[in-house]
């Protein structure tokens, strides 16, 4: 057989494609993405909410935020430029700034703000790779080692809820928890509902921490639960409705 | 043809280096920034975008605006262009290659910017962003090289290049479209939100690509013996004031918007650029400038007169360029955050490393484009003579 330089190439250049078949197969028939899918419908069944009473809530009590960041390794930079932060409170014209209103006197204490893990979230809508993504109950997750950093989902975000590593955090964490993952710098991270605790059947650190059971915590689905309950008989606001987010922390303000 | 870009006079190597030691530099501290994270920026939990997609965003404008010169030749025949589209479309090329670089520079962990690959997310604008702005690089590539090559032979372009040329031209205004569509789409982001964004960019865009290509083809003609023609520049001239006299159109309708709804979330922006907000005005003096500058460079492109003396025009050109490059590379992406949607109003200022960085990319781009402009010019002088 006569083999010309035309030809080899041709042969050679099929040659490569098989190299590339294999790979292309495992991605398409991946057999891990079932799995995941039936996990999913045992979430489905839930849709997990918060509701924050701010009149049982003690005005320069650090309670909650203080589990929250010590359970979830975050740092404490120390300035705001660079600040990491998951539960915080703002003041109460900067939260709710279209409840404003100068006549207000009580109850205008600062207010607990955490991610609203929305119904319909900007954040995963932008995120090029899927790294923010929205699971079954309702939890907005970050995946720490497929985020690239582009902050595209703190644009995004219209609550400001959103923390770049702007330099290795490990050097700010006081105490490491080895039961949840330090984070790398670059990635960007956020309040997730603890879904590790609740994957162990615990309720989210925050809610623990308050001794003045100021957070309620729940599914929505289930029909009497506490929060439910709350939800069906008192008026309770979110914020920046009108955004059309969904967002699902309630406030009693 | 590459060869052209090798040989070359002491002037062309002494600006090769120059570039090269501008280069070295951005690159040592892009190095520091890789080692010690985006920190070592100005950028902030509030303003969480800065130099770097400001560059980006002006950038993908200078490189959509090629469109001005290729429409008028391969649509209209228009003939006294078809000595610079080549000047537009490897400006483009030298363009995206900057807006790319920009992107990979900002990213908190470039190592997986593959991850875009990988997880294709199509309901994510930076996904398609990133199919736009390769396809106008391959595609300007494709067309300026094919169509240079065959001048240099004496022979008309091969016909598949057509095609291709017709596709550029919808797919520069898709470029900047879709740069817009990355900020007009966010719900909480009062500055942003505006169906007006997109043609506010194309505006913009179409009025500072021109000017830059202007400004290059005087120092071409000034250097080389190539003469890309009074005509060519003179009609580049007109695009220039029509572009910008509706670039400042559009941000007047803006204003008008913002103001006489008077809806605080809208407002507070365009406070924060022109006047400052609780005290705070860093951006205030680089505004006004953008605006007299804005309207220095009308007079003088509208007044016929002036217009047409070469003098004045270079420096039309340049008032329109860094007018447009203050309200764009500079206001139009870092108010967008300021002030924070809770309200915080913080400020921004690039620090040095940052800057040097965004030097040293901005100097890739001009490197690209010096090699790519004298090999053009090369060619040029060589069918001539």
């Amino acid at each position: 057989m006569k083999t010309d330089r035309r030809g080899f190439l041709k042969i050679g250049g099929i040659g490569i494609l098989g190299f590339a078949a294999k790979p292309l197969c495992d991605v398409l028939l991946r057999g891990d993405l079932v799995e995941a899918s039936t996990k999913a419908d045992v979430l489905a069944g839930k849709k997990l909410a918060m509701i924050v009473d701010m009149n049982k809530c003690k005005e320069g009590c650090r309670d909650c935020i203080d589990a929250c960041h010590s359970v979830h390794n975050v740092p404490d930079i120390g300035n705001p430029k660079d600040e990491v932060k998951w539960i915080w409170t703002e003041l109460y014209e900067k939260t709710f700034p279209e409840q404003e209103q100068e006549f207000i006197t009580r109850g205008k204490k600062p207010v607990v703000v955490l991610c609203n893990h929305c119904d319909n979230p900007p954040c995963v809508r932008v995120c090029p790779t899927k790294a923010t993504f929205k699971r079954k109950d309702g939890i907005v997750m970050m995946d720490y080692h497929r985020c690239i950093g582009c902050r595209f989902c703190m644009a995004a975000c219209p609550y400001g809820s959103r923390s770049l590593n702007w330099k290795d955090p490990r050097p700010f964490i006081k105490k490491i928890n080895p039961e949840f993952p330090t984070r790398t710098r670059g990635v960007v991270e956020k309040c997730n509902f603890c879904e590790e605790r609740l994957a162990k059947g615990l309720i989210p650190a925050c809610v623990e921490a308050c001794k003045e059971k100021a957070l309620l915590f729940g599914n929505l689905k289930d029909s009497d639960t506490e929060v439910g309950n709350v939800l069906h008989s008192g008026h309770t606001i979110r914020r920046k409705p009108e955004l059309g987010t969904g967002p699902q922390i309630y406030y009693i303000v | 043809m590459l060869e052209k870009a090798l040989i070359g006079s002491k002037k062309y190597y002494g600006l090769v280096i120059l570039l090269l030691i501008v280069i070295g530099g951005g690159f040592y501290f892009y190095l520091r920034q890789l080692s010690l994270g985006l920190g070592i920026t100005g950028m902030s939990r509030d303003v969480s975008w800065g130099l770097y997609i400001t560059q980006f965003t002006f950038l993908v404008g200078v490189a959509a605006s090629a469109v001005m010169v290729v429409l008028p030749y391969y649509l209209h025949n228009y003939k006294a262009f078809g000595k610079i589209t080549i000047l537009g479309e490897f400006l483009a090329v030298a363009c995206v290659a900057m807006c790319l670089t920009f992107i990979i520079a900002d990213l908190g962990q470039p190592g997986r910017a593959f991850n875009v690959l990988l997880y294709p997310s199509p309901s994510s604008i930076l996904f398609w962003d990133m199919i736009v702005l390769n396809g106008y690089l391959v595609l300007n590539i494709v067309i300026g090289w094919t169509v240079l090559s065959s001048e240099r032979k004496s022979v008309p372009p091969p016909a598949w290049v057509k095609p291709l040329i017709y596709l550029s031209i919808p797919w520069a205004v898709s470029i900047h479209t879709v740069t817009a569509f990355i900020y007009a789409g966010l719900p909480g982001r009062g500055f942003w939100l505006t169906a007006i964004m997109a043609p506010r960019f194309l505006a913009s865009a179409f009025a500072t690509g021109p000017a830059l290509l202007i400004m290059l083809c005087f120092i071409i003609r000034r250097f080389t013996k190539f003469d890309p023609g009074k005509e060519a520049i003179q009609n580049l001239a007109k695009v220039i004031a029509y572009a910008m006299a509706v670039s400042v159109f559009f941000v007047l309708l803006e204003i008008f918007t913002v103001f006489y709804s008077g809806l605080p979330e809208h407002m507070h922006h365009f406070k924060y650029l022109f006047v400052g907000l609780e005290g705070h005005g860093k951006l205030v003096p680089w505004m006004w400038t953008s605006v007299i500058l804005a309207f220095l460079s009308l007079i003088l492109l509208i007044n016929p007169h002036t217009r047409k003396r070469e003098g004045i025009l270079a420096v039309a050109c340049v008032a329109v360029f860094v007018s447009l490059w203050i309200e764009k590379g500079l206001g139009l992406v870092i108010t967008g955050f300021i002030p924070s949607p809770l309200g915080r109003v913080f400020e921004y200022t690039p620090t040095g490393p940052e800057v040097m960085i965004t030097l040293g990319i901005w100097a890739m781009g001009f490197l690209i484009l010096t090699v790519l402009y004298k090999i053009a010019v090369a060619i040029k002088e060589e069918i001539s003579a």
